[in-house]
């Protein structure tokens, strides 16, 4: 009896339509989120991950009408994440129907934002997306204790100076309930997770670690758990149909993890 | 069926999860309505304190109590569940719950919390709530949870053993979220509404 690794497709959304092709037969509209939701959830997607990508602030209203007609036609969780920035943004997507709302670059820009809506709305709904980016120790920080990664914003392009690893163990102090850590050097890669910042991040924080970026292969997945992941993601492979989520789950079966 | 308005976060999946399972549901803090439904569901998200607060401020501590002594059904869902035992402890700070399960809420032992994800369950034999369902995994999200040792409960482990739902007389509750357990869920709030009629 054990919890079941789980495995999350992550839909990337802008302006209420799901971004990247998308080549699944059967679909009436595929980009239409709802509709990617429910074949997801049909194909046994643990839980799903809505990216807000939208840019602008009109647009994003599409967003809260995404996430609730979502939430009225899928029953597993529903992380939404992108773009949020203030307890307020947290607030409207609960309220909208999201389980769970993870948080980036404004609580980069202000962790307390992370304490307080933790604080408000509880660890469980409270996510922490970390980009993490191999790069050399930046002056200012100590040698000796930098990780080698480091928090990034702008889809990896802009570094912090921050510590990446340190930072998943802030944000745990902070009151997050779960990390999504980005691996922003294997994102886009499909050449598999990047290992190392997992197995570092797994050894400082004792919240679910969901392991992103890199996967390509159905061999992918277990190394990452093995990591030290407690559930996995992956983008364009299931978007593209690349990988099917029950193979996926079958491969990490036969590794010896349960799964659902 | 009522579920019960105190502010807490899920209110809205646990409406649309037992309309589809095919109740006739309304979110309502209206006391008169939460007496008298053939069903009051609890909800409950976020800190064990908080819901206590939130659902005393709506009074509904009094109806749940008026409700299982006249022998109306009741179901808790996550810290919806939790509320209804004696106490919960949570941060060092110990509150008093609704009190009509007997027991005490305290933090689970475990390597990684919150217990997030999908698990197993051992329900007591002949469970309405589990029929046709026993083996199915249900979402769980919570660091916080009853030891076992009452009657009527089904089983779970995360680091220790902990009460994952309880069947106790016209009290129901789950730990874990039916909600949004996936169709494993919809049936398990299918078997609980059939259990009313």
């Amino acid at each position: 009896m054990t919890v079941a690794v789980r495995v999350i497709p992550c839909l990337d959304v802008d302006a209420g339509r799901v971004v990247k092709g998308v080549n699944f037969r059967d679909l009436r509209d595929a980009g239409d989120p709802v509709e990617m939701a429910a074949v997801y959830d049909a194909e046994g997607a643990d839980e799903l991950v809505f990216l807000d990508i939208t840019a602008s602030s009109e647009s994003r209203e599409t967003t809260y009408d995404v996430v609730r007609r979502t939430a009225e036609q899928v029953f597993i969780p529903l992380t939404v994440g992108g773009g949020v920035r203030s307890v307020d943004d947290v607030d409207r997507l609960l309220r909208a129907g999201a389980d769970k709302v993870s948080l980036n670059t404004a609580a980069i820009e202000r962790p307390d934002l992370l304490r307080e809506a933790a604080h408000r709305f509880g660890s469980q709904c409270i996510v922490l997306s970390v980009d993490a980016r191999r790069a050399p120790c930046p002056t200012g920080q100590t040698e000796d204790t930098w990780s080698g990664f480091e928090v990034t914003t702008h889809g990896g392009r802009r570094g912090t100076g921050m510590d990446a690893v340190l930072w998943a163990s802030q944000g745990q102090e902070l009151g997050v309930g779960e990390i999504l850590l980005n691996a922003m050097d294997a994102d886009g890669t499909r050449d598999g997770y990047d290992l190392e910042v997992i197995t570092a991040v797994r050894a400082v924080v004792s919240v679910p670690v969901i392991a992103s970026g890199g996967a390509g292969a159905l061999d992918h997945f277990a190394p990452a758990v093995a990591a030290g992941a407690d559930a996995v993601l992956a983008a364009s492979v299931f978007h593209f149909g690349d990988l099917r989520i029950p193979e996926v789950k079958a491969q990490l079966r036969s590794a010896g993890y349960e799964i659902r | 069926m009522v579920v019960l308005d105190y502010g807490s976060g899920n209110l809205r999946s646990a409406e649309r999860a037992l309309d589809r399972a095919g109740a006739d549901v309304s979110v309502t803090a209206d006391l008169d309505q939460a007496r008298e439904c053939d069903g009051l569901v609890v909800p409950g998200v976020g800190a064990f304190a908080a819901c206590m607060e939130g659902i005393r401020a709506v009074g509904g501590d009094e109806v749940v109590r008026e409700r299982v002594e006249a022998g109306r059904p009741v179901l808790g869902i996550c810290v919806g569940m939790q509320v209804l035992f004696d106490r919960g402890d949570e941060h060092g700070v110990v509150t008093d719950g609704i009190g009509v399960l007997p027991g005490r809420v305290v933090r689970l032992h475990a390597r990684i919390l919150p217990h997030m994800g999908w698990n197993t369950v051992r329900p007591p034999s002949g469970s309405t709530l589990f029929a046709g369902v026993e083996n199915e995994r249900f979402y769980f999200v919570h660091s916080y949870a009853i030891a076992p040792g009452g009657k009527g409960e089904t089983v779970t482990e995360h680091g220790n053993p902990f009460v994952s739902a309880v069947e106790r007389g016209v009290v129901a509750a789950t730990q874990f979220h039916p909600e949004k357990s996936g169709a494993a869920g919809l049936k398990l709030l299918g078997n609980w509404l059939r259990s009313l009629s």
